[in-house]
Formats: structure tokens, sequence, C-alpha cells
């Protein structure tokens, strides 16, 4: 099995670049949950000129939708959320700064040359695997938007955060170049 | 007669709710071993050790297993000799759903009308619910959750008889390269065949319930399980990164059907195939 690559928050440029399609990595540090109607509230709020309730400089953006938290824990199950629908904010807020996004599922082309001018990378955390993921979080605290509920936009301390980079910022796909060596099939031929 | 108070259907219900969030069947999670055993993308490799120490954390420490613990469908055969007391039978799977999603720290995601206003019902009811009456004095439940990530890239398809065994294949593998990796597989795949449109599409339900291990006791059904696993497998779609292992099983089953018609229904199943089964 290949060696995961450990990477720490602020994720900056320059660790972006670094990053390869398919390479394997454990995250620690701060990442910032948001989704759908947090996104929409922050390029409506960006719209009007207004400033964001966060900064996001080298940050690392989480597509999750929690369970609710058992008594005693800092988060339910949190997997990835599919990431096609932050799709139509996602250049908007790369522009923001943020340099790192962790969800599942394909991305469009427009968030694809906006990671480029960026050099920002997309990261998949495996979707299902939410009990997993949820014991790498160490404490969730609420930023902004706390009317949201579990879509609230909050700070999450991560130790060893596992998760797959499948865009890099050089626009490599790994949706595409991890299928091919196996890809033995021809509709034509049943 | 023998009775049975709504009260037990409730309780067990909710019970049955929690069991299938946490505990992946052995089945499946042995599928999933296997599958790792012989999956040849070394990035496939990292994915299902991830989800299958995801699996053994969910059920050693009571969390959902996956974070969409999904729309409650609930297969239900009552024996005919069977008396129910106390309440409304369909209320009181109803309440057990909202109770075992409510203390079971389950998520909330059915809303009660699904396009000019869709508000949360806030208890995940109501659920899907399928009742069949048979002989006997027994209630038998199934509690099968279904997430949406999965449930979104199943279809139904209307082929004619002269589409034959091979547009069967062919329809399949049209909703499953269009799925790809959204539907977070390994997946397993139910197919229904046969009925008519709504009857094939609760077949690829039901067909869901059915072991991995099983096959159709119909040796020419049981041959296209099989052969449809081997083409989906050979797909590249892998464990949602590329790589060998796209699929668990195929479940096929089939019904009476009419003369000019072949409907064929695919409901496609994230590696999160949550069960639980009780007779009572
Ligand atoms: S498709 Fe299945 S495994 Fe994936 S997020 Fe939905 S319920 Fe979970």
């Amino acid at each position: 099995m290949a060696e995961s690559i450990r990477i720490t928050t602020p994720f900056t440029e320059e660790m972006s670049r670094k990053l390869k399609a398919g390479d394997s990595v454990l995250i620690t540090g701060t990442i910032i949950s948001a989704r759908d109607a947090a996104h929409k509230a922050m390029t409506e709020a960006l719209a009007r000129g207004e400033k964001l309730p966060v900064d996001w400089t080298n940050q690392i953006v989480y597509y999750l939708g929690p369970t609710p938290a058992k008594p005693g824990d800092p988060i339910g199950s949190c997997g990835p959320t599919t990431s096609g629908r932050m799709d139509a904010y996602t250049p908007t807020m790369l522009d923001q700064g943020i340099k790192g996004m962790v969800g599942k599922g394909s991305r469009t082309p427009e968030v694809v040359e906006a990671m480029k001018r960026n050099g920002a990378t997309y990261f998949a955390a495996v979707g299902g695997a939410a009990a997993l993921i949820a014991k790498s979080v160490k404490s969730y605290t609420v930023l902004a938007y706390p009317e949201l509920g579990p879509e609230a936009v909050a700070a999450l301390e991560v130790v060893d955060f596992p998760a797959i980079v499948v865009i890099d910022c050089e626009g490599n796909n790994f949706y595409e170049i991890g299928q091919k060596p196996y890809r033995n099939f021809d509709m034509s031929k049943i | 007669m023998r009775e049975l108070d709504v009260k037990v259907i409730t309780e067990n219900v909710a019970e049955m709710c929690k069991e299938a969030a946490y505990y992946l069947p052995e089945d499946v999670y042995n599928g999933l071993k296997r599958g790792r055993e012989t999956e040849k993308s070394e990035v496939g490799k990292i994915v299902l050790d991830q989800i299958i120490k995801n699996a053994e954390i969910a059920k050693a420490e009571d969390r959902p297993y996956c974070q969409d613990t999904g729309m409650t469908i609930v297969f239900v055969k009552l024996g005919q000799d069977l008396h129910i007391v106390g309440g409304d039978f369909t209320q009181a799977i109803n309440d057990g759903i909202a109770k075992g999603y409510t203390e079971g720290y389950l998520r909330k995601s059915v809303v009660g009308e699904p396009l000019f206003n869709r508000v949360n019902t806030k208890n995940n009811t109501p659920g899907v619910i399928y009742t069949e009456i048979v002989p006997g004095d027994k209630l038998e439940i199934t509690i099968a959750p279904k997430g949406f990530g999965s449930e979104n890239k199943s279809g139904v398809k209307m082929l004619v008889p002269a589409d034959g065994v091979k547009g069967v294949k062919k329809a399949v593998m049209e909703i499953i390269l269009h799925a790809s990796m959204n539907p977070c597989p390994p997946m397993v795949v139910g197919v229904g065949i046969g009925g008519t449109m709504d009857r094939a599409a609760l077949l690829s339900k039901k067909a869901l319930t059915r072991s991995i291990d099983e096959r159709n006791p119909m040796p020419e059904y049981a041959k296209l399980e099989e052969e449809l696993l081997e083409l989906i497998n050979s797909t590249g779609i892998g464990p949602q990164l590329g790589g060998t292992t796209s699929a668990l099983a195929v479940n096929v089953e089939w019904g009476p059907t009419h003369i000019a018609g072949l409907p064929v229904a695919v409901t496609i199943c994230c590696h999160a195939m949550r069960h639980s089964h009780r007779i009572l």
C-alpha cells in the first residue's frame, strides 16, 4: 500500500502544488465545513459587497452532512456529501482564497479552471466512510450561520483525516485516470 | 386468533432502524473483504480498507455507518391469522421509525412534500411501507433504509420482448455507466424483470433484501446475475476511484409480465447495504 502524505493546515498554494491526482493524504489541523445553503449565503453576501464571516485564505473546505452528535461526542457520523451541488458557487469561493476542497463526486469544467487559476486541490473523502471519518474529528465549533443547524459554517479540528487527491491543481482527474487501466467494457460486445 | 399489540411493533421497528443504521450485515462485510483481496488498484485497496474499517467502527461503537441514514423502506409480511390490536398498524410502524431515528441519533432526511414546499418532517417519517398478506399468524418485518446518493442513480427501462437477454444486459449497463462512481461503490445491484413498470421497480428493491451470497434459484437467472456482475466489474468504476471491485453482487428477481412487455428496473445500492429483519 502506498504511504499517505501528511498535510497540515493552513494549506498553502505551495503545498497544494506538490500534490498529484491519486495521492493519498492524512489532514491534520483545522478544516471548515460548508455546504449548499452556506455557499449560497456567502456568494450572496459577496454580491452585496459585504465581507465574509470567515477568512478563507489557505483554508480547506469540507462538504459534509453529519448525523446528530451523541452526547459527549464532538460530531456524529460525518462522511462527504456530493460536491457537484456546490459547483455553481465554487469558482467565487476559490477566488476568496480556498486552497483545498473535500467532498465526493465529479466537478464542472468551470470549477477545474478556477482550481488551476488559484492553485487549489480537490480531495475525495471515501463516500459512506462516515463513522471512520468521525474518529478523526476532535472538535466542532460553529463559526457562522448558526441558523443553518448542521449546515452551518463550522471549524473542525481534525487529526489524520483520510482523503485522496482527485483533481490536482493542474487539472489531472483521478476519476478518469483511476478507471482507465481497469476498463475492459464494450457495450457493442454484449 | 393470535393477537399482537401495536406497541410491540413500534418498539421493534425503533430497534430495527438503529440496528440497520449501525451494523452492516455479515454477508456484505465479507463481500467487502473478498473484494479487498482481489482488488487490483492500489487506490482501490486504500478505499476498501477504509470502508471495511468504517463498518468495524460503526458496529463496535453503535454509530451510523453512513451519515445518510436513508429513507426507511419497510417490507411487511402480515399473517392472515394474526390480529393487530391496540391501534393503527401503519401509524405504529411510523411511530417506530420516528422513535428509532430520534433515539438512535440518525439523520432525518425526509421532506413531507416533494415539489413546492420541501419541509423536513424532522423524524424521518413516513416510511415507504409495503404490506403483503400471507398465510400464518406471524408478522415478518424487514427494514431497509435507502440512501439517496445511490437511489438517485436507479432507473427503469421499458423494453419489448424482442430485446431479450441482450436488451436486458444493455439496459442494466446503461444505468450502471450513468451512475459511475456517484452511488458510493462497491455497489450491490438489484434488478427486477417483468411485471408492470411499478412491479419491476418493487422487484428490484426486494432483490436487495436477499443475501449477496445467494443466487436466484432459477439457473438461467443465476447465470444472468453472474454475467451482469462480471460486466459491471469490467467497467473500471471500482471502489469510487477506479479498480476492479465495482459491485459485490447482482441480485435479480423476476415476475410474470404482459405478452407485449419486458420491463427492467435497476435499484443501485451503495456499499451501505443496510438491513434488519425480525419475525414477531
Ligand atoms: S450513497 Fe450510500 S454510502 Fe454514499 S452517502 Fe449515500 S447512503 Fe452513504
